[in-house]
């Protein structure tokens, strides 16, 4: 039994003006509003301690909001938990690497909410199985224990248990970190062919410069919604500077320093010392320039 | 050949041998199978508060006329409890916490057992006294040991899985209060249980030394479990056997044994990695 495709007329996940505090008394999000459609990847943006994992939790219901609600596809966060419609990706520190699972194993927990009282995977658990570690290419590594795979390779062990799982809403916690070029291309790719399956993807980033590749959507948080819309719109160099202040490193060259015409456009780059976004003005308009990446 | 038989039959012709050796079996294996989560999920400090805080909750119980197991497990399961209740409310560390706590308890527990007549020994309460055990004390330590197998063996994948990826648990719906606050209750049972037997400074080694054993040998859940298993069982019983031979303490004499064992099996792993590496 899986879980239930997203319907397209509704919105997958709803959020109505949270607010989040911790038992120390400190808030952590304050009146936070947005919704996301399926069939879309939405990058949650912030600085260090802006509420971003909060965020997330919240998602998960490890916490109840003090104000507000949060709806996914319809119904309540534990509902949709029950069902299995959300899947988590953690960071990879946030992974013991020397635990003793193997590849196929880490993929068989992503069927635990299928089965009965005693977890005994049956004949569709383990074609599931069999199927996610496929779409990932990891059927060939599947004996290997997790500690033993590199870093791109340890993404998509966790990548294939949501798919095991059937989930349409996939929460992921900087997909990027130690992951090369080549990988993070390929990740993309599997991110994309899953959005178009009709999944929500969202994707909590340091990593600006890969947002404008692979995000429609963006929201910038910081304790609440700075702002939030389709990547083109939103994702721009005045929004970016409102949600981060002076956090961001920020280089701007001028375009009488770059070529000695008349065309005044400048490139401004911004990082999080992450792949740094670069904005490349046009005559009227900003527009995203994504750094060239080689082709898997 | 006569002399290797009668290494095993000599001693088992004793009722308090055999007694003893049921007994060291059990807790053998209750212990090993829980320490494989306590060592995957970094809780081996836990074991060791937990142990510890028994003794206030065994002489208030005398004071009481309360069964000592229920006074010891009281105080054990309040011990992860303030240290769980601490920590949230506090900004000192986990670790820190929980060596106060169980530090406090341990020390009140000696000043009560000091001030207060009882008709325990301190010596059987720290170490234990396999060889005096008597049926009833069998009896309640399979009372106590079988049920807790049987909820390890039923729920062990759920219990892996809340270690390995608590968040992912949740996500899918599995109750991780349950999980988490019945892996603590089975760690209070279980130093209740090996009491007797092995007393609560040394049910700590029995905690630990055998999850640690399987995660160095294996690289997979289900058979680091039985290795842990194998390996306590083993350790118990030539334990039990040299300690009649050797007319040695019987539980320091098994802890002997598993700490040996886990330090050979670490010394054969450095080895075989070395010749690996050429």
């Amino acid at each position: 039994m899986n879980p239930p495709r997203l319907s397209a007329t509704r919105p997958a996940i709803e959020v109505d003006g949270i607010s989040v505090r911790y038992a120390n008394g400190v808030t952590a999000i304050e009146d936070a509003s947005f919704r996301l459609n399926p069939a879309s990847i939405c990058a949650l943006v912030g600085v260090n301690g802006s509420g971003k994992s909060t965020l997330f939790k919240t998602l998960m219901g490890f916490i109840a909001p003090a104000k507000g609600a949060v709806t996914i596809a319809g119904e309540t966060v534990a509902a949709a938990l029950k069902s299995g419609l959300v899947a988590y990706v953690p960071q990879s520190e946030d992974v013991d690497w020397n635990f003793p699972v193997l590849v196929e194993d880490v993929v068989m927990m992503g069927r635990y909410g299928h089965m009965g009282f005693l977890r005994i995977a049956g004949a569709a658990d383990r074609a599931a199985v069999d199927a996610a570690l496929e779409r990932v290419g990891m059927s060939a590594l599947r004996h290997r224990q997790i500690g033993e795979l590199s870093g791109g390779q340890k993404k998509r062990v966790f990548l294939a248990r949501a798919l095991a799982q059937g989930s349409q809403i996939i929460l992921l916690d900087e997909p990027f970190t130690g992951v090369d070029a080549r990988t993070e291309t390929a990740i993309i790719d599997l991110l994309r062919a899953m959005r178009d399956e009709g999944r929500l993807i969202l994707v909590s980033t340091h990593n600006l410069g890969s947002i404008p590749d692979f995000c429609d959507h963006v929201i910038l948080f910081n304790r609440t919604v700075i702002a939030a819309g389709p990547t083109e719109t939103t994702f721009t160099e005045a929004n970016l500077i409102r949600a981060f202040g002076g956090v961001l490193r920020h280089v701007r060259i001028d375009g009488s320093d770059l070529h000695d015409d008349a065309d005044a456009r400048r490139v401004t780059v911004l990082t999080d010392d992450e792949r740094p976004l670069v904005l490349y003005g046009e005559r009227d308009r900003e527009k995203v320039v994504a750094p060239e990446r080689p082709k898997a | 050949m006569s002399a290797f038989i009668s290494f095993f039959t000599l001693p088992l012709s004793h009722d308090f041998m055999q007694r003893g050796l049921v007994v060291a079996l059990l807790v053998g294996t209750i212990c090993a199978m829980l320490s494989c989560y306590l060592v995957l999920k970094g809780w081996s400090l836990m074991g060791d508060a937990v142990s510890h805080a028994v003794l206030p909750g065994i002489v208030l119980a005398f004071m009481t006329g309360l069964p000592l197991a229920v006074g010891a497990f009281a105080a054990g399961l309040g011990c992860a409890l303030a240290t769980g209740y601490l920590q949230a409310h506090s900004r000192v560390r986990e670790d820190a916490v929980m060596g106060i706590v169980f530090s406090g308890l341990f020390a009140l527990g000696l000043v009560l057992f000091v001030k207060v007549e009882t008709d325990q020994h301190l010596n059987h309460i720290l170490f234990g006294n396999m060889l005096g055990v008597q049926l009833g004390d069998v009896a309640e330590t399979a009372l106590i040991a079988l049920p807790a197998m049987a909820f390890l063996l039923a729920r062990r994948r759920d219990l892996m899985l809340y270690c390995f990826d608590p968040a992912h648990a949740r996500a899918i719906g599995l109750r991780v209060g349950f999980l988490h606050y019945g892996l603590l209750v089975l760690l209070a049972l279980t130093i209740v249980a090996s009491l007797k037997a092995v007393g609560i400074i040394l049910v700590i080694a029995m905690l630990i030394a055998p999850g640690a054993i399987g995660l160095i040998v294996t690289r997979r859940f289900g058979p680091m479990m039985i290795v842990a298993v194998l390996a306590a069982t083993g350790s118990c019983l030539l334990g039990t056997l040299l300690s009649f031979h050797l007319d040695a303490a019987t539980g320091p004499m098994i802890v002997v044994v598993q700490s040996l064992l886990f330090a050979l099996l670490v010394v054969i792993r450095q080895v075989r990695l070395a010749l690996a590496a050429g």
